[in-house]
């Protein structure tokens, strides 16, 4: 098999891995494009390894650490998104804004929610 | 041990037992007492053991190099003659009793630890002023004596009269410092060394290049350590710290310092006639003006505080007319009656609980409450206006006689000029120092009124350190006849001639006083006036503290009292006024220094805020701006930042290709 076909196949997996991490709005669809992406890199190395005649299979090799770290990757990532979910309500990435420079600025109805948090408590 | 071993100790022990008291103050406050009075005593005994070994012998010298500096070297020196070995005798007596003093006098103050260790700490500079023999290692003890006096100075710290009085004597004696300082470095350059005897030889071979300006820039430094006109200002406002304290200061250590060091430094001064002439006639400005204000003062122990100032005054013109042995004579014999009448004066303030004569000439029996200050203190003030037999008699007659002697113009190389300035002054300061002393006496231990509050007895300490100190008061006129084998072996007898004339003009004096306190002394009941702090139980540093911080409150002014009793109002007349402001001098160096100085601070001020500023302001402006647009970006959306990060990505990889393919 000429190494066009899954050098082609990885270049799409990995522009629609990309394009669902750029514009999916889901937190978890996100994570699912990043897996994406990690397999069109797998899939590369298990090709150039064959198509290198590599004796130490040291690409084959990397894709089982890849594929490792991509299973603790993605728990890790679940749990944050369950846990940005049930704090928040929503899982949507638009929304997780408290990066942004104005999100610091006192939102007076926020302020005055934690204030109540914090007599209640 | 060796006389130089024995020198050594005498100021090393004082500092010893001052860094020990700082040390331990705190926490061994059973200490601080012993080691307040233990080394001060150990170095008296000393400097009396070094006296009698030397015993007005040859001069010892001896010197260690202390750094090569590769120029100048310094070198700690001991320079062991009559006049540094009894001086040093004096200091050592005299701040003993100071700390014996102390001991009663501060008995409950709780910063009592760090006052005993300064005045250790002072004692000590003192004595290396008087032991060294190198201008560089005096210069050291110097300094020294000027930082302790601001501490303790203001030791009262909570009374804005003593916390400004302790930054204008550190101010104003630094002013003098400064010229002092080139002067030094101009005496080494000429001399090639820092030692005071390769000094005194270059000095009478003629080989300071500018005679007259060294010594006028020395001059400077000695008019503020010594307080004579101009810089004198000082001292009367350093009454604002405790008795003791001013004791100290005003008889055996930092004025008498200027008054040494010219002694030592003699050769240099009398190389230039100008400045002989110029020392005189300061002396005598100096002695004639503190003699005027003296009368007017209220507080007790500014009236001692201008005494001071005139009896520096005649030890300045003694040096003026080239006789250094009249000078140390009187520096030891004033020396001694001025610690017993300061001591005296604060036994009295505890007594009466004011400071103000005004007050005291309104009390009945002050003298019967204090009868130990009562007498040492009629010694004293017999002394002070130099009433044959007490000390200060033969002592000013020593001064005198020399300037009677330069006016014949016998002395070689002292212009008449200067033995006549200082004898007519010298003349006219007996008067009137006979005048303040009487007033004085009269208005603190003859006034009528009311009974003057109850004390108790004085403690025991107090008492019986005035009655030593009255010991040389009334007998070391006798020393005239013994001193000059120690000195220079010029004769301090009496002479008759200005004897008859200047205890003449005393006894006028006295009378003259008498007289006006007669007529005056009747206003006393038809003006009451005075405040009392009484506190019976308290330490008696607490009544003067609480005397200082109302004096002005109380009676109008820091220096005097609207008196119509006060037989220095009818002697002056409308001299009075100026008088008690110390002839408006503080005014005029208000004028003179610290307006220009506050103009120029604001000026400073001006520069830095609306200059200076604004460059900064400016160059924190821009990156300012810039921040605020690129602060645009950052949206908080986690997209577009991974989108910007992947279209830098492209870019670059583009650029690497088209790099690497040399398009």
């Amino acid at each position: 098999m000429h190494l066009v076909y899954p050098a082609v196949l990885a270049a799409l997996l990995f522009c629609v891995g990309l394009y669902g991490v750029l514009a999916r709005r889901n937190a978890i669809l996100v994570l699912m494009s990043v897996e994406l992406m990690l397999n069109a890199v797998n899939l590369n190395l298990v090709a150039f390894d064959v198509w290198l005649r590599d004796t130490l299979h040291a690409g084959q090799a990397l894709t089982l650490f890849t594929i490792a770290i991509a299973a603790a990757e993605i728990g890790i990532g679940l749990a944050i998104v369950l846990q940005v979910y049930r704090n928040r309500g929503t899982a949507d990435v638009d929304r997780l804004r408290d990066l942004d420079e104005d999100a610091h600025r006192p939102d007076p109805e926020r302020a005055d929610r934690e204030e109540k948090a914090e007599a209640a408590a | 041990m060796s006389t130089t071993t024995t020198a050594v100790l005498v100021p090393l022990l004082p500092f010893l037992g001052a860094a020990a008291g700082l040390l331990l103050g705190r926490r061994v406050p059973g200490a601080v007492r012993p080691l307040a009075v233990l080394p001060t005593l150990a170095a008296a005994v000393l400097a009396v053991v070094v006296a009698w070994q030397q015993g007005g012998g040859k001069t010892l010298d001896a010197a260690t190099r202390l750094t090569p500096t590769g120029s100048v070297p310094i070198d700690l020196a001991l320079h062991l003659d009559g006049f540094a070995v009894l001086v040093a005798v004096l200091v050592g007596i005299v701040a003993t009793c100071v700390q014996l003093y102390s001991t009663a006098y501060l008995r409950d103050d709780p910063r009592y630890p760090s006052y005993a260790a300064l005045v250790s700490l002072f004692t000590s500079a003192m004595l290396l002023v008087v032991y060294s023999g190198d201008l560089m290692v005096l210069l050291v003890g110097w300094e020294v004596m000027g930082i302790c006096s601001y501490f303790l100075v203001g030791h009262y710290w909570e009374t804005r009269a003593a916390r400004s009085a302790s930054l204008k004597a550190f101010l104003v004696t630094k002013l003098g410092d400064v010229p002092f300082l080139i002067g030094v470095f101009a005496l080494a350059a000429d001399a090639g060394t820092f030692r005071i005897n390769g000094i005194l030889t270059t000095a009478v071979s003629g080989g300071i290049e500018h005679p007259t300006l060294v010594a006028l820039l020395l001059l400077a430094g000695v008019a503020g350590k010594s307080a004579q006109f101009p810089l004198h200002t000082w001292l009367p406002d350093a009454m604002a710290g405790p008795t003791p304290v001013s004791a100290l200061i005003h008889a055996a250590t930092m004025v008498a310092a200027g008054v040494y060091l010219i002694a030592r430094l003699l050769p240099v001064f009398a190389a230039s006639a100008a400045a002989l002439v110029v020392m005189a006639v300061m002396a005598a400005i100096t002695m004639a003006g503190s003699a005027v204000a003296a009368l007017a003062q209220d507080d007790i122990k500014r009236v001692l505080a201008y005494s001071t100032v005139g009896q520096l005054g005649y030890m300045t013109g003694a040096l003026a007319v080239g006789n250094r042995s009249a000078a140390v004579f009187h520096l030891i014999s004033h020396g001694a009656f001025k610690a017993l009448l300061f001591l005296g004066a604060g036994v009295i303030i505890h007594a009466a609980g004011t400071n103000s004569l005004a007050a005291m000439s309104r009390m009945t029996g002050l003298a019967k409450r204090v009868p130990d200050a009562y007498w040492t203190m009629t010694a004293g003030l017999l002394a002070l206006a130099a009433i044959p037999p007490f000390s200060g008699f033969f002592s000013k007659e020593a001064v005198l006689g020399a300037a009677e002697h330069a006016t014949t113009g016998d002395a070689p190389g002292i212009p008449a000029a200067a033995g006549w300035t200082v004898l007519v002054a010298g003349l006219l300061t007996a008067l009137l120092t006979a005048g303040y002393a009487t007033r004085l006496w009269l208005l603190a231990f003859r006034g009528k009124g009311a009974e003057a509050a109850g004390h108790g007895r004085e403690p025991l300490a107090m008492n019986a350190v005035l009655w030593v100190l009255f010991l040389p008061t009334a007998a070391l006129g006798l020393a005239a006849w013994k001193l000059p084998d120690w000195f220079d072996g010029v004769a301090l007898t009496p002479t008759l001639t200005t004897s008859v004339l200047s205890t003449g003009l005393a006894l006028a004096g006295v009378i003259v006083t008498y007289a006006a306190w007669r007529r005056t002394a009747a206003y006393a009941a038809r003006s009451p006036l005075g405040a009392v702090a009484a506190d019976p139980e308290a330490a008696p540093y607490i009544s003067e503290e609480e005397t200082i911080a109302t004096h002005e409150a109380a009676y109008g002014g820091i220096a005097g009292a609207p008196d119509p009793a006060d037989p220095g109002r009818l002697l002056l007349g409308s001299l009075h006024r100026h008088a008690v402001g110390g002839f408006h001098l503080d005014a005029v160096y208000a004028a003179l220094f610290v307006r220009p100085t506050r103009a120029a601070a604001r000026l400073a001020r001006f520069l830095d805020r609306e200059v200076v500023e604004a460059y900064v302001r400016g160059a924190g402006g821009a990156p300012r701006l810039l921040g605020a647009a690129v602060r645009r970006a950052q949206t908080g959306n986690v997209q577009t930042y991974l989108s910007a990060l992947l279209a830098g990505s492209v870019v670059l990889a583009v650029a690497a290709v088209l790099v690497a393919t040399g398009a």
